[in-house]
């Protein structure tokens, strides 16, 4: 396989996974969550009722009301498409960040026009 | 494994800073050397590929579910240098424009994921890829072994700062063991697809996976 050729099946998986399967992922609370809401007790709609935890502490993220917070866009009700969606920015916002501060450093084969 | 702002006090948090920063700047400073015409895109995609598969919370107990941190998977692919600031910008995306991983945690977040897990993972990889047989399946268990330690070191980091900041009067040694325990399931899942990845990788196109360039000169075996 071509590296080019590499590189765009390697984005068009990445696309894929980030905007249609995390659809499907699961919505419980991650390992550290799950660690920070120990001691504390819930109700149905998951507000603390009692107890001592680590969440009980925590405050809200500076830019909760961002338009992509919580890998969601603001104005789309479904959720399937407004997870993918913002997976899909997400994956091309990471690969031109990241592509780009890594091309810009890398080392410049002398002789080589760049 | 973002922590949010508020778990772990200030002036910790702003230590933590200092500190993954200056980490950053070392892994930037050692990159360069790695980072080539063939390398940068590749860890570009590496980049956008762990950001996709950390959306992916797998279920690990009920009502506990876990995502790949990538430290494993980056450094089997670009190495450690490049592979540290591979996660740090996942990290940073996700914090500045999905609101995970609290900015003042941001420090945190990068020592944990972005500096511990990783330099755990690549020295692992390091050992397992010169002991274990060199053939796919020995790259696979690398993979998978490399990330249950990377996963629960990156944990314990965590348990660390808590000791040092934590802003809740609870057992350390009941955080230590939850966490502990969680993480090596959540690592398992990880080492799954990393090593799935990695493998997946070495098929098409051994030459670029940087591990097999460090530590196996003459890539036999990886052939499928």
């Amino acid at each position: 396989m071509r590296r080019r050729t590499f590189l765009i099946t390697g984005l068009l998986v990445a696309l894929l996974l980030a905007g249609v399967v995390s659809g499907f992922a699961s919505g419980s609370p991650d390992g550290l969550d799950h660690a920070a809401r120990e001691g504390c007790t819930f109700n149905a709609d998951d507000e603390i009722t009692g107890g001592t935890c680590m969440a009980q502490q925590e405050q809200d993220h500076q830019l909760a009301g961002s338009p992509l917070a919580d890998y969601g866009i603001k104005g789309i009700d479904n959720e399937l498409l407004s997870t993918g969606l913002s997976g899909v920015v997400g994956v091309l916002l990471t690969f031109a960040v990241g592509g780009g501060l890594f091309w810009l450093l890398r080392r410049r084969e002398p002789g080589r026009k760049a | 494994m973002h922590i949010a702002n508020g778990i772990i006090n200030g002036p910790v948090s702003a230590i933590f800073i200092v500190v993954a920063a200056a980490g950053l700047a070392l892994c930037v400073w050692r990159a360069k050397v790695d980072l080539d015409d063939r390398l940068a895109p590749m860890a570009g995609l590496v980049a956008a590929f762990i950001f996709a598969v950390q959306m992916l919370n797998f279920q690990v107990l009920p009502g506990v579910s876990g995502h790949l941190l990538g430290g494993t998977l980056a450094v089997i692919l670009v190495g450690p240098w490049v592979g540290a600031l591979c996660v740090a910008t996942v990290l940073i995306v996700q914090a500045l424009v999905f609101a995970d991983g609290g900015l003042t945690a941001i420090g945190l977040n990068i020592t944990n994921m972005a500096l511990l897990g990783t330099a755990a993972a690549y020295l692992l990889v390091a050992v397992l890829l010169r002991v274990l047989p060199r053939t796919t399946g020995g790259l696979g268990a690398t993979a998978l072994i490399a990330s249950i330690v990377g996963v629960v070191v990156a944990a314990l980091g965590f348990v660390v700062e808590y000791a040092l900041g934590g802003t809740t009067d609870l057992s350390l040694a009941g955080i230590a063991a939850t966490m502990a325990g969680v993480h090596v399931l959540i690592g398992v899942g990880e080492g799954l697809i990393a090593a799935t990845t990695v493998v997946t990788v070495a098929k098409v196109r051994p030459d670029l996976v940087y591990a097999l360039r460090a530590f196996r000169k003459t890539p036999i075996g990886v052939a499928a």
